[in-house]
């Protein structure tokens, strides 16, 4: 009876607040609407369009050549992979014949942007769970990346550097030398990350059994990259549809099984050795030839429907494109990771508490450019 | 028992982490990448490649070799080149040539993808080095990139 009244004296009642645009733990202008009850959330809804620029119907205006510099500000952090799918699905449907030069140096820049990617992601993963000195270890290790890109594609971020064809020029000189003085340089760093982050007993707290998402859960919310390898499900793109030059090279995907967020940190952790390794056994034979082989001036593809799926640093991007056989496509479809790893937030969420769900976050890592496009 | 061990070895991650941040701590010298810009103005120098804004180059008699052909306009993105041409009279081999009048560039609207660069067929415009465009009028930013008086170098074809 005393029980009853107690409860009725202190009568919790649900209410909803707003989770950004502009809050900082969403990484952009997400806007989540959590449903809450104290602080134990009940319900989490993405509210999209506030980054949204209709890329995908400014393809469908632009020719081939200038499409591939739109997907540099899908998602940022892999722009160089971006391009590249979108040159690989050109060539694809062109049938033709790419240089095994520009095959290895695709993938060389590929797997240094999935490390620079991975770098801001550990440093932002720290900041989010309270410890800022991460975020500077993070930005540091990357600037040295930023600085190899600037001097052979021209620019940090939004490098636009392959062409349908091969790429806009050859590698500068310094090239080489540069990224084998970051392989030695950031094999020190790694344990050092492990030593100040990843064996922190905090973060532990913080990131064990929260986040929890089972291996069915993630193939059928379609999760990909390492949120889904996080949950025991191998989908690496790389190892199931090689394309440019990783079917030269051997690496390990990997996979964590507990599908928490510790798990999806560890799968990131183990990618930047598995990016290392694989630049690592490429950098050294880079095949001499062309860099690009000429194309046509206006490129019109073959009528029909064309497919290319790539590994990002978040997961799959796949791009669709439909051809009427004009300078530029009917349609263009790009299926972007962050959207489908967005879409599984609400099912790991809800139970959690608002501090959890920023750690989840953080490990879905999320770009919010390319979940609106 | 454990209760007590759990206590040391939370106390000891958290020591080995504090070894790392310490370290830098000590060594702060040694290993910062941070540039102190602006004040390193002078001796900063951007790479070969750096992708600041397109300029053209014009030699000491006042001539670059932009032919007008348009390429460049039809190759970028977003619309930031106009070319203003017109027909002139060749002095050399006095035909009718098209020959620009003003190449108009908006800096504004460029997002650095190089594709106008990469196409051009007679290397009238590359890129320049300057990154520093902060103006108070965004007209400021919309450039002739050719200059005043300026004509086609004799002998470029495209």
């Amino acid at each position: 009876m005393e029980d009853t009244t107690v409860k009725s004296n202190f009568k919790s009642e649900e209410y909803f607040i707003n989770m950004g645009p502009q809050h900082p733990a969403t990484h952009g202008v997400l806007r989540l609407l959590l449903t809450i009850d104290g602080e134990i959330i009940k319900k989490v809804e993405p509210d999209l369009g506030y980054i949204h620029r209709s890329i995908e119907k400014m393809c469908e205006r632009d020719s081939y050549q200038q499409i591939v510099h739109l997907t540099d500000r899908m998602d940022y952090l892999s722009a160089n992979i971006n391009n590249e799918a979108v040159c690989l699905c050109v060539e694809k449907a062109l049938e033709m014949e790419i240089p095994e030069r520009v095959k290895v140096i695709r993938t060389i820049i590929g797997e240094l942007t999935r490390i620079s990617s991975h770098c801001l992601w550990w440093g932002v993963m720290g900041m989010d769970v309270g410890a800022l000195t991460t975020f500077f270890y993070g930005f540091r290790d990357r600037e040295l990346l930023n600085d190899i890109f600037e001097e052979t594609c021209g620019a940090r971020l939004t490098m636009n550097y392959n062409v349908p064809g091969g790429l806009m020029f050859d590698i500068h000189p310094n090239f080489v030398s540069r990224v084998k003085e970051f392989i030695t340089h950031f094999k020190t760093k790694i344990p050092e990350y492990d030593r100040l982050l990843t064996d922190n007993v905090i973060f532990h707290k913080r990131t064990k059994g929260v986040g929890v998402l089972s291996r069915e859960d993630a193939i059928s919310f379609g999760a990909s990259g390492p949120v889904g390898r996080g949950s025991g499900y191998s989908c690496d793109v790389r190892k199931y549809h090689p394309y440019s030059a990783l079917s030269q090279v051997d690496f390990n995907e990997a996979i964590r099984t507990e599908g928490d967020t510790f798990a999806r940190y560890s799968v990131r952790i183990q990618e930047m050795w598995e990016s290392l390794s694989i630049v690592e056994q490429l950098i050294d034979n880079i095949p001499e030839g062309d860099f690009r082989i000429p194309t046509k001036a206006v490129i019109k593809l073959p009528k029909g429907e064309y497919f290319q799926r790539v590994e990002t640093a978040r997961g799959e991007l796949g791009v669709y494109i439909i051809s009427t056989g004009t300078k530029s496509p009917y349609r263009l479809k790009f299926r972007s990771p962050g959207f489908s790893n967005l879409s599984l937030l609400n099912h790991i969420a809800v139970g959690g508490k608002i501090g959890d769900l920023v750690a989840t976050m953080a490990t879905l890592d999320l770009v919010i450019p390319d979940i609106d496009r | 028992m454990s209760y007590f061990s759990e206590i040391f070895h939370g106390i000891k991650t958290l020591l080995t982490g504090m070894g790392v941040t310490g370290k830098y701590f000590l060594n702060s010298r040694k290993g910062a990448i941070t540039q102190q810009y602006p004040d390193n103005r002078d001796t900063l120098k951007m790479f070969d490649r750096f992708r600041g804004e397109v300029i053209m180059p014009h030699d000491v008699n006042n001539e670059h070799t932009c032919t007008g052909c348009q390429k460049c306009e039809i190759a970028c993105p977003n619309g930031s080149i106009e070319i203003i041409w017109d027909r002139g009279i060749d002095e050399h081999s006095g035909k009718k040539k098209k020959k620009i009048d003003k190449f108009v560039y908006h800096l504004s609207l460029c997002t650095m993808c190089g594709l106008c660069i990469d196409v051009c067929p007679t290397d009238a415009i590359k890129w320049g080095q300057n990154f520093e465009n902060s103006v108070y009028d965004r007209t400021q930013l919309t450039r002739v990139l050719n200059k005043p008086g300026s004509k086609l170098r004799p002998g470029v074809e495209d």
